[in-house]
């Protein structure tokens, strides 16, 4: 399948602004945090002083009797696990017994304002005694380690074990086989907005009413249903706007529960707002991990096997975790053509705060270890690293060894994209000292072709609502969380329908009012509610064309929709504009609504080894960049000059977006290959703020040149794909790549922070005086 | 080992402000605060410890400028006082006494958006949007005193406030978008 190459968006198609940017830019958009609370009680969280230990005693009588304190609870007041995969529930919203990190909640309470909350907050009194804690994924490992989880042994939450091929017969094909042990640090998703929550407790109706920073808000009202033993119809579930997510905000989160527990023992109405310390605490992002990566590869840059072991340290409880280790061995495949690959996975469990789903999910740090892999591996050839991918490539449509089915695949245009726009061929190995190219490529999921909760509904419904004003309605439970789903799916709506994209208005994530959607995860939003939106779209367009029949007195078949007006035939005398044909179609019938839904066909839902699910999806995103650098080696500190980056997301339905989107991904990344990383000191976060926690600023953010490939993947809403993942992965190892090219020093380390950087040299130096053989004094 | 009552596991001053003013356990003295805000003259009696922001967000109802750190880190609620850009999270009230206040609230005229604002929101200076009301007051401050900054002075004005989403390409694209003269 060829791709085309879409134009550049300074001279081709612009895309549209999204539709809810101008509450955006005039402050008008209210995010959680910014609703009406002037009645509601303050929430704050009393959190484990320790990293592993007992609770022997919690007395909570004095925070009680303090005047202003409305409510306080513990973990007695819910006796229900919770978590994102209904297989590994194994977390109370308040500790129960145990507690497994330091930061974890072990009471709540509200009060009247923020300053009695702090005063009945020192009142509290915990007993611990404190237990072995672990840090490291060796040391939770350990012979004789307390166990976190008695049901766990050896602290592994989860082992995969996926052999595909004949691994031994490929690694003795191979010319050259090389193993790695690459080590990314543990990064935080660091959305700007802290989590807040709302809840309202109703007694007299026993309703909850909850508005949360979520992603997912279905998931939301399932463990809300579930911890407070309420029935899911008396749950009512708004979604604000959400000052970003980035995989954050797909759980549920323990404030979340905590929030509704509060409002309901409250008998009101609590607003939680959590510091930026806490969010560092409530974590759920990329775990460290450690990737041990063996290649075989022919002369001609061919690979022949692969074998790969990943370790997480997945932190103190399941939440996402197994489904993070099976998308490490998953997403090995479906980008390059591998005929043997074998897979270890294990996650672990330590006393740190439980890790989860950030942009890139599982992927990221296994295809950063196999992008700097394969560069090491080609140079040893002689091979250039775009020559050694191209030998590698996969031919759509193809299913792969783990059945994943790949029906388009832009990558060799993203190759040769970035390859004439950074004019590599001409600069490679011509650089100054100091400074240096280096390339990778990447891809992701366009929404898991599984969901987690299967029930046997469509992926995902939109209700398209016509009305007597001429006005349509798109309704959805996607959140848009700033990627501009919303947007994509008015322009899909007015693409369909040929109505401006005015006139289409989109309702969001309100769970009384828009269909249940199971959210903005796994990039799904587009591929498959867009898919549901044209369906709708598709539903009311036959209406309205009947409509126009009848009032034209023709056949719907000879009726001509163009732009906004309706005939018969091209150039017919009678022209009905469209607010006239929708009054006409509610005749009789009154207010219109269609449904339009999606589902993935089952062989699109993975293979049938144990958890063959995960990964797959109806279409992969394809991305390949060339990252330039300069090294300072005076100060170890790395500066990228500029990125450019070619992502196929099949096709562009918003250029725009789909150009802010890669860029975001593309530097998110660089935040991770760079400077982000959690430390922390037994325990402690030792960057529990947005000043050691080091996100780049602008000061440091490179230009970001984007090509978008167009590949039209046959299942795709006009046949578009994921566009704010499948770049992140690549950005950290061709910044490696880069850097090896720039100094000849390969890094097995992310982030490379100016301190690395500098013992590499001196390491280097060391090396190259320990080698000279002194010379003898003559 | 016994829990201490307090979150002792704060390396960070957790929540110290709140802390240490329920442990002083005496009411914040109130004192009369008298400032334009965006364009308007009003009085409000004000703790003297009052931060601008909960100011701004609690008594003004102005929930444009944002908290997205525990204080001085993010940049989102940035405004501008006599034009200068402050972060209204580490700004007392009472010190803006006098002074000029001006918020994301109060850039947009009659309802029609600002030149930042327009380049903004029509180039995708913003996606989650939760930076930008800062970010554009931080842009707005440079813009008075330089009409035509360089991309280096763009970035030199925006370098405390912190964006997730868009890798700030698009920002200085928005930003040097305003600066052109209206075709």
């Amino acid at each position: 399948m060829t791709a085309a190459v879409s134009e550049r968006l300074s001279s081709g198609r612009r895309g549209v602004p999204l539709i809810d940017g101008i509450d955006k830019v005039t402050g008008r958009a209210r995010y959680t945090a910014d609703l009406d609370h002037a009645d509601a009680l303050v929430g704050r969280i009393f959190r484990s002083p320790v990293s592993h230990g007992e609770i022997i005693r919690l007395d909570v009588s004095k925070a009680r009797a303090l005047e202003g304190v409305f409510a306080v609870i513990t973990g007695d007041d819910c006796p229900h696990t919770y978590g994102v995969l209904p297989v590994a529930m194994n977390e109370y919203p308040l500790a129960r017994e145990r507690v497994r990190y330091r930061g974890e909640p072990i009471a709540a309470l509200a009060a009247v304002d923020a300053e009695t909350a702090q005063r009945a907050l020192d009142l509290i009194e915990c007993e611990l005694r404190e237990l072995p804690a672990y840090y490291s994924s060796a040391d939770a490992r350990a012979a004789g380690a307390t166990l976190l989880h008695d049901n766990k042994p050896g602290n592994i939450e989860r082992e995969v074990h996926h052999l595909f091929g004949d691994v031994a017969a490929g690694f003795a094909q191979a010319d050259l086989v090389q193993e790695h042990r690459i080590i990314c640090a543990e990064v935080n998703h660091a959305q700007i907005e802290p989590h807040a929550a709302l809840a309202e407790y109703d007694p007299a109706q026993g309703r909850l009413t909850m508005q949360s920073v979520t992603q997912v808000g279905y998931y939301l009202q399932l463990m809300l249903a579930r911890c407070l033993d309420l029935d899911l119809s008396r749950i009512r579930i708004i979604k604000p706007f959400v000052g970003g997510g980035f995989g954050a905000r797909v759980e549920v989160l323990n404030f979340e529960i905590i929030t509704a527990l509060l409002a309901r023992a409250a008998a009101g109405k609590v607003m939680m707002q959590l510091t930026r310390e806490e969010n560092f605490l409530t974590h759920r992002a990329r775990p460290q991990t450690d990737v041990t990566l063996k290649l075989g590869m022919r002369r001609n840059g061919q690979i022949t096997a692969c074998a790969c072991e990943v370790v997480q340290r997945g932190g103190a409880y399941a939440g996402y975790g197994i489904v993070t280790i099976l998308y490490a061995g998953a997403l090995l495949q479906g980008i390059y053509d591998i005929p043997a690959i074998k897979f270890d996975g294990y996650r672990i469990y330590a006393n740190l705060p439980p890790c989860g789903a950030m942009r890139g999910h599982g992927s990221v740090d296994v295809r950063h270890a196999f992008e700097c892999v394969l560069d090491r591996m080609a140079r040893e050839f002689g091979l250039d690293p775009f020559a050694v991918r191209r030998v590698n490539l996969l031919r759509a449509p193809t299913r792969t060894m783990n059945d994943l089915v790949v029906n388009s695949y832009g990558l060799s245009e993203c190759l040769d994209q970035v390859e004439q726009a950074s004019r590599w061929r001409e600069r490679i190995g011509k650089l100054p000292r100091g400074k240096g190219l280096g390339m990778a490529c990447s891809h992701y999921v366009s929404g898991a072709a599984k969901p987690i909760h299967w029930t046997g509904e469509p992926h995902a419904v939109v209700n398209l609502k016509v009305d007597f004003d001429g006005g349509i309605t798109a309704f959805t439970g996607a959140a848009d969380i700033g990627q501009g789903s919303s947007t994509m799916i008015a322009i899909v709506v007015s693409e369909t329908l040929g109505v401006l994209l005015d006139r289409v208005r989109v309702v969001a994530g309100d769970s009384a009012i828009t269909p249940k959607d199971n959210g903005a995860y796994s990039s799904r939003i587009t591929f498959m509610v867009g898919n549901a939106a044209i369906d709708a779209a598709k539903g009311l367009k036959a209406i309205l064309i009947e409509a126009a029949a009848r009032k034209l007195e023709a056949k719907p078949e000879d009726i001509e929709c163009i732009g906004e007006q309706f005939q018969v035939g091209r150039g017919g005398q009678v022209i009905l504009p469209f607010a006239e044909v929708a009054k006409a179609a509610l005749v009789d019938v009154g207010s219109i609504t269609v449904k339009g839904t999606f589902t993935c066909p089952p062989e699109a839902q993975g293979g049938r080894h144990k958890g063959g699910a995960v990964g797959s999806t109806m279409g992969f995103s394809y991305a390949a960049q060339v990252v330039e650098v300069t090294v300072d080696e005076a100060t170890g500190a790395i500066n990228v000059d500029r990125v450019w980056t070619a992502l196929d997301c099949g096709h562009a339905i918003n250029p725009l977006a789909v150009e802010g989107q890669i860029q975001g991904s593309v530097w998110m990344g660089m935040g991770q290959a760079l400077s982000e990383e959690t430390r922390y000191l037994n325990g402690l976060p030792a960057h529990a703020n947005l000043l050691d926690y080091r996100v780049p600023t602008i000061m440091e953010s490179p230009p970001i040149e984007v090509y978008i490939v167009e590949s039209h993947d046959p299942n795709g809403p006009f046949g578009a794909k994921e566009a704010s993942e499948g770049a992140l992965a690549g950005f950290p190892p061709a910044l490696v790549n880069a850097v090896a090219n720039a100094i000849g020093i390969d890094f097995d380390e992310l982030p490379l922070t100016p301190d690395r950087v500098m013992q590499a040299f001196v390491e280097r130096r060391r090396r190259a005086r320990a080698a000279v053989p002194q010379r003898k004094a003559s | 080992m016994v829990g201490r009552p307090q979150n002792a596991f704060a390396l960070q001053d957790y929540r110290g402000r709140e802390r240490a003013m329920a442990q002083t356990q005496v009411e914040p003295r109130k004192r009369l605060l008298r400032l334009n805000l965006n364009g308007r003259w009003r009085e409000d009696a004000v703790a003297e410890n009052q931060l601008l922001v909960d100011y701004l967000r609690e008594v003004a109802g102005l929930t444009g400028s944002k908290i997205g750190c525990d204080g001085g880190e993010c940049g989102a609620c940035t405004v501008l006082a006599d034009s200068q850009p402050v972060p209204s999270c580490i700004t007392l009230a009472v010190r803006c006494e006098g002074r000029s206040i001006e918020t994301i609230e109060g850039l947009a005229v009659q309802g029609r958006l600002q030149r930042l604002q327009r380049a903004f929101h029509e180039r995708l200076g913003t996606q989650c949007g939760f930076c930008t009301p800062g970010m554009i007051m931080a842009a707005e401050a440079l813009l008075r005193r330089n009409s035509r900054p360089s991309e280096e002075d763009i970035r030199t004005a925006l370098s405390g406030n912190i964006c997730r989403c868009t890798g700030y390409v698009k920002i200085i694209e928005s930003v040097q978008a305003a600066t052109e003269p209206p075709p």
